[in-house]
């Protein structure tokens, strides 16, 4: 069974609504329990990293995910998922589960907009970064199977991870800066888009993780 | 690098769209559900559905559109029209929509919209603006005057400044109509869109106006919007989201290719 967790950070029906499209069946839940004994882990969220680790903490969820992370468990960050995985969040310096080493940034306002290069003015980003955006591939992972160069990506955010390392960042996208969008290693794959409102594409890495077999 | 973003809006009554599309054989079509569906397929970044039905008790058949939508199409898309209440929201969003806008609500009781963002998040709300001009006078010191009830009561508010104190309440997006230019079909507002879009740091969706591909590459370049609504040149068949996606490849904005 997958299991979508619901750790108190936003509408996880469309996750749930995309995976049961594709044909595979999941449950949302809060129930370590029902966590442990999953097949496949998806969480998903928005909104801020912080108040997720905190929803995280209340239900003692944070301890069960480290340890179906270490148990081997196909897991897959969406979102705010894919900042909670860092070691802490720049945001009310909130600490996170620290799968992955490295820190939750803001876009700053100050950052160029590369739209609009033909005036001499410097216009402000817009935050959050939000729409379709492309995903530079600078890792192959068998979940970008079938995924193509131009294909692009619904993101919402006002925050974005920034790995230490290199190895564990498989794509990036350019907003303002260059930032990393999916990161991971082993058992672990995260993006910072939303894989289920970012059409065909979107679908198709989602259904490539419902059969996905890390070794 | 972002894209600029194509959003058809459908008005839906009681559960229907008020104005079919016409496929390519004519056949007409009133069903919310299969729209979606034929835009999601057709390229659509985004969709915006707008309920004009009357009355409030109606409301549940919405969600039910809501729900539906939500199972088949894999894209964002917002509700709006008749939002009055935290509770209309949480309905609107439980149901599977990406974004809640408020519009009427907001202006009559701003406070809807910091306990929207508080609630669900600023990425959910949206701020329906619909405005008139009317020169630079006491009170309106951009000279766009928000109106309400479709265009008829004039609320005495400025545009620019209710858009400021909008996002300072949490407000994550604008949809900024243009009475004047809405149903002209002689393009955007250029003016206001960019005097709005220019000073408040959230994404300003243009609306009103469009009628040819060139109006949204006029808005999204020079008018600096971040997405561009469309209705009837898309619902009656006089262009497709394939022709003006690649009108607009083709004239320096940049578009997610769905062609």
């Amino acid at each position: 069974m997958i299991v979508i967790v619901d750790y108190g950070a936003g509408n996880l029906t469309s996750v749930l609504r995309a995976v049961s499209f594709l044909g595979f069946k999941s449950v949302i839940s809060d129930r370590p329990e029902e966590i442990l004994e999953a097949d496949r882990i998806i969480f998903p969220g928005v909104g801020a990293a912080g108040s997720a680790m905190d929803g995280m903490k209340i239900r003692g969820i944070d301890a069960v995910m480290k340890k179906a992370f270490n148990s081997g468990t196909p897991m897959l960050g969406i979102c705010v998922g894919c900042q909670i995985i860092m070691e802490k969040s720049e945001e009310n310096d909130a600490s996170c589960l620290g799968f992955i080493p490295g820190e939750v940034k803001a876009f700053s306002k100050k950052m160029r907009s590369d739209e609009n290069m033909e005036t001499e003015e410097n216009f402000f980003l817009k935050v959050p970064h939000m729409g379709w955006n492309s995903l530079e591939i600078v890792q192959n992972h068998p979940l970008f199977n079938g995924i193509k160069k131009e294909d692009e990506f619904y993101f919402v955010h006002s925050y974005y991870p920034v790995p230490v390392k290199k190895e564990h960042i498989f794509g990036t996208t350019e907003y303002g800066i260059n930032f990393a969008s999916v990161i991971g290693y082993d058992n672990l794959f995260a993006s910072q888009f939303h894989l289920e409102k970012s059409g065909e594409p979107g679908l198709l890495i989602l259904k490539n993780f419902c059969v996905w077999e890390p070794c | 690098m972002l894209s600029k973003r194509i959003i058809p809006c459908l008005d839906v009554r009681n559960g229907r769209t008020t104005k079919g599309i016409k496929f390519k054989d004519n056949v007409e079509i009133g069903d919310p559900v299969e729209m979606a569906r034929f835009y999601y397929e057709e390229g659509a970044d985004e969709l915006v559905f707008y309920d004009i039905t009357a009355s409030h008790e109606k409301r549940d058949i919405m969600i039910d559109v809501v729900k539906r939508v939500a199972e088949t199409i894999f894209i964002p898309f917002s509700v709006g029209g008749g939002i009055r209440t935290l509770d209309d929201m949480h309905a609107v969003l439980l149901a599977g929509a990406e974004k809640v806008s408020v519009n009427s609500a907001a202006v009559k009781n701003p406070e809807i919209i910091s306990r929207g963002a508080k609630a669900f998040g600023s990425q959910c709300v949206v701020l329906g603006m619909d405005v008139k001009y009317v020169g630079k006078k006491q009170g309106i010191d951009s000279g766009y005057e928000i109106v309400i009830n479709g265009g008829r009561k004039f609320m005495g508010l400025d545009a620019l400044s209710w858009a400021k104190k909008a996002r300072d309440l949490g407000a994550g997006e604008i949809c900024l109509n243009s009475i004047d230019a809405d149903g002209t079909k002689d393009g955007y507002e250029m003016n206001l869109t960019r005097m709005i879009s220019d000073n408040i740091d959230i994404p300003v969706i243009a609306s009103g106006g469009a009628g040819t591909p060139a109006h949204l590459a006029d808005v999204l370049k020079q008018g600096r919007a971040s997405a561009a609504l469309i209705a009837s040149m898309v619902h009656y068949g006089t262009y497709t989201i394939s022709e003006i996606k690649k009108y607009l490849d083709g004239h320096g904005v940049k578009i997610r290719k769905t062609f």
